[in-house]
């Protein structure tokens, strides 16, 4: 009886996955092999390896690190704040509805609100800080970031908090677990599923983030994604984006499998509410 | 409740940067002086504008379609592919599907665009709505799947075994006691794929074609000429209407709820 | 599940709803007909009143798509499978397409109105006898200056080293733009391929670095007009933008001379409406036409009849439709080829990653 629900379900995902999925890892693998004038070479590979790559690599991984970190710190009070309001729903639709408006005019207005002349360098110098440089810093490149990949940490971890069964928190309040070892011993543990999938929704399209490092970044910071971008659309050497596409995957599937659910078992059934 | 001021008030600051460049944008839609600086004085020009180019409004309304098709639809696609993953148990095919789900959200959208532009060519399908609606369902798949998983894994097993037991098909299983049950991870996905749907520009520039445009293609492609007031004034109206649309479909819903929860206490009794 | 299923139907009434408005105003504005024109240009590169009016001329309804970049365009007509009847790549772009068999050739006989075009602009390397393409708008690179920020007076590239302006300068992200900066301080040619050359122009151009604020696109504009800079290298068309946003600044070209560039009208390989395309083309080469559109899209105009309908002020701008002696030093892009192409990107690539 399990194996014809399973079947069931796997035909539509697995021609999704065959079409959509593979199609374009083939062609990528594919593409990776020729250089600019088109022969069939291994050079790309060997390009790859050599510092200037590396160190975008480097850089990638670790603002991506950060990004993921700033979105989870901003996000987990956010999320767990937004699960004591009344209407939270609507609260949670109002914190997604911003990234409906367009990437491009959003980085335009951070534009205008970083500047010199901008919104808060104008607090600033009121306050009495002084003008300083905001754009084109790591500041405003990870503060961008943070904002743009807020919305996708929130959800996950709103949805977990909002699954938690409040009695749980108020039994270890009576024990009298103070509420920092209640968050710690209770809540953070049972919303690790939120958390985890939020940091993969947002660590992992961070490795490959454009645009903002030129716009926001003016190009100070050089992801593998913008160099992609890059090749694909300036250089038009599709050879090596696809070849620093090949990388990217890999290390999406390392990160999958080091996070992967390995003491799934055991949450499940400690924490089970009555439906 | 006497702490709840602090809290509040980290809320508050979090709901004002995420609103501040809209407000910036929504300010100079205003602005008679023709760019987003120097607010020189207050004038309608741009809104008319818009209004007048129905070129732009068709845009407009292409955007929206595709967003909500395609949002509904990888939906569906979303909700196989979380439960054909939950229930595969041994845990390498399990990696494995998670990690081809997960090509899609690293990969960089030139790559998505310009491997789908190919493979709609080698398969003949004409370039426009078909294949725009098509990409945007295929890179809206996995974003549900992550959203809807992690509710499928806290669901408890034994919650399935005992409806099993009364005699549930697995039809009414699946109806009856997942779904309800992986609602929230549900709507949470739709409404990313709805979100990377209206913002997505690479994959849909590479795929479309005659004559079928969208709105983060015609701004980015206005980036060169600068773009006009009349794009703010009109992503004005746009982010104006979603928030009317947004808290209708809040109240609307409540209300719904409200009354069914009645008619189930009344229907028990 | 019911909730789940209301939304659902409303989701697709709503997309059905929107989907029938969409046909009613797509034909209520005469985009649906038999005799079509497909344009591929960049967004509101055009004066979409000379649209409508081609329109009412000829009774053929244009279809209007948009790009962002030659390279993403050049992708789409290659890979085929939408209609493309004229489109407006830049130079270097129609000497790839040729070689690449993108693009028909014109039939001259149907385009009379080709001799407004000031014969300086024709016949160039790119497209020798303008076989596949006429010129629409042309322009040069140069430096956007505000004297309120700075007191240099600019005349030649090497002002730009100067310490005065350390974090002042915002460069357009393009590789034969600013590797071409430092070729040209270094009085080699923009399209120098001397090794020897090109490492000297990067070791030059990494000097530059301290005062080099950010490199960016399109953006350029929207930071030099808001003052968040006070040099910016950048093409012609866009510094007459910038400074018809803020009248404080000036735009120059350097005296070692700089690029000069075109967009030019071509038929791609993938048009239908041959004929149509060539109505269109003819056109825009009308004198009032083309004064028209310059005036809406402010680039200079190859057009020499279109210059007696332009304002005295536009038409008399040396900053912009510089004289005989500047415009003899500039030089027009050659096609490298791929390789070459492909290590000015890398000298690029590397110079971006210097500054960090």
């Amino acid at each position: 009886m399990r194996t014809n629900t399973r079947n069931f379900y796997l035909i539509p995902y697995l021609l999704w996955i065959a079409l959509f999925v593979i199609t374009p890892i083939v062609l990528v693998v594919y593409y990776s092999f020729f250089d600019v004038e088109g022969n069939v070479t291994l050079s790309n590979y060997e390009k790859f390896f050599t510092p200037v790559y590396l160190r975008m690599t480097l850089s990638s991984f670790w603002y991506a690190f950060l990004i993921t970190a700033f979105s989870l710190l901003v996000a987990y009070p956010a999320a767990y704040l937004l699960t004591r309001t009344k209407h939270k729903q609507l609260w949670l639709l109002l914190i997604i509805l911003p990234s409906w408006i367009n990437l491009l005019l959003k980085a335009y207005a951070f534009l205008g609100l970083f500047g010199t002349y901008g919104l808060v360098n104008g607090v600033l110098k009121f306050v009495g800080i002084g003008t300083q440089q905001i754009l084109f810093t790591d500041f405003s490149f990870i503060f961008v970031s943070v904002y743009i990949f807020i919305p996708f940490m929130i959800l996950p971890i709103f949805n977990s908090l909002e699954e938690m069964n409040p009695s749980l928190v108020f039994a270890a309040r009576d024990l009298g677990a103070s509420p920092w070892t209640a968050f710690r011993r209770v809540i953070f543990p049972l919303t690790l599923n939120g958390v985890k999938s939020g940091c993969q929704a947002v660590f992992i399209p961070a490795l490959s983030l454009f645009m903002i490092t030129r716009l926001i970044a003016g190009n100070r910071v050089i992801t593998l994604g913008t160099a992609i971008e890059q090749h694909f659309l300036v250089t038009q050497d599709w050879g090596m984006g696809a070849t620093i596409a090949v990388f990217l995957i890999i290390a999406m599937v390392v990160i999958m499998l080091l996070t992967g659910s390995r003491k799934r078992g055991l949450q499940n059934n400690e924490t089970r509410k009555i439906a | 409740m006497k702490p709840a001021k602090l809290p509040n008030l980290y809320l508050i600051v979090v709901f004002i940067i995420l609103y501040a460049p809209i407000f910036y944008l929504i300010f100079y839609s205003f602005n008679s002086g023709g760019a987003m600086r120097n607010f020189e004085g207050f004038t309608w020009e741009w809104y008319e504008e818009v209004f007048a180019d129905t070129r732009l409004l068709i845009i407009v309304l292409n955007t929206f379609v595709i967003a909500l098709l395609s949002s509904a639809i990888s939906v569906i696609f979303g909700i196989a592919g979380a439960l054909a993953i939950h229930y595969v148990r041994r845990r390498q095919p399990k990696n494995a599907l998670l990690s081809l789900n997960n090509v899609l959200i690293v990969s960089p959208d030139v790559i998505i665009g310009a491997s789908f532009l190919i493979l709609f060519t080698i398969i003949g399908i004409k370039l426009g709505f078909v294949s725009v609606l098509l990409s945007h369902i295929a890179f809206s798949v996995p974003i549900v799947v992550i959203m809807v998983l992690p509710k499928l894994q806290e669901m408890s097993p034994t919650l399935i075994d005992a409806a099993r037991d009364l005699g549930a098909s697995s039809w009414h299983v699946l109806t009856r006691v997942i779904i309800p049950f992986i609602k929230p991870g549900i709507f949470a996905g739709f409404f990313m794929a709805l979100t990377y749907s209206l913002d997505d520009f690479a994959v849909t520039f590479f795929v479309t074609g005659n004559g079928f445009s969208t709105l983060s293609v015609e701004i980015y492609s206005r980036a060169r000429q600068g773009i006009a007031l009349s794009i703010n004034a009109l992503s004005t109206l746009i982010f104006l209407f979603t928030i009317l649309l947004v808290i209708g479909y809040y109240f609307i819903n409540q209300r719904n709820n409200r009354t069914s929860a009645r008619a189930r206490a009344e229907g028990r009794r | 599940m019911k909730s789940l299923v209301q939304t659902f139907v409303a989701v697709l009434v709503v997309s059905v709803g929107l989907m029938y408005l969409t046909s009613y105003l797509n034909s209520s504005a005469g985009y649906t007909g038999k005799d079509t024109l497909t344009i591929y240009n960049w967004g509101d590169y055009i004066d979409p009143d000379l649209l409508d009016e081609f329109q009412k001329e000829t009774g053929i309804k244009v279809i209007y798509q948009t790009f962002d970049s030659n390279e993403a365009m050049m992708t789409k007509i290659e890979q085929g499978g939408t209609t493309f009847d004229v489109s407006v790549p830049s130079e270097y772009a129609i000497d790839k397409m040729k070689q690449e068999n993108l693009l028909l050739p014109l039939d001259k006989s149907k385009l009379p109105n080709l001799k407004y075009i000031d014969p300086s602009f024709l016949n160039l390397s790119f497209d020798p006898d303008n076989k596949y393409s006429i010129p629409y708008f042309w322009g040069t690179v140069g430096v956007v200056y505000n004297p309120d920020l700075t007191d240099l007076k600019f005349k030649s590239w090497d002002d730009l080293w100067d310490p005065s302006l350390k974090n002042q300068i915002l460069l357009l992200d393009g590789a034969r733009e600013v590797i071409g900066m430092g070729l040209n301080s270094l009085h080699y040619s923009l399209n120098d391929t001397n090794e020897e050359h090109l490492q000297a122009a990067k070791a030059k151009l990494d000097t530059l670095t301290p005062n080099v604020k950010a490199i960016v696109g399109d953006e350029i504009k929207l930071l030099l007009a808001n003052e968040e800079a006070a040099v910016g290298l950048v093409w012609s068309g866009d510094a007459s933008e910038i400074m018809s946003e803020n009248e404080k600044l000036d735009y120059v070209v350097p005296e070692e001379g700089s690029n000069l560039w075109f967009d030019n009208m071509v038929i791609p390989k993938t048009a239908k409406n041959i004929e149509g395309a060539h109505k269109f083309i003819n056109f825009m080469l009308d004198p009032e036409h083309a004064a028209q559109n310059a005036e809406y899209v402010g680039y200079s105009t190859p057009n020499a009849k279109a210059l007696e309908y332009l304002p005295e002020d536009i038409s008399g701008d040396q900053r912009f439709y510089p004289s005989k002696e500047l415009t003899e030093k500039l030089e027009v892009y050659k096609n490298l080829g791929k390789k070459m192409l492909a290590h000015y990107n890398e000298l690029f690539l590397e110079f971006k990653m210097h500054r960090k």
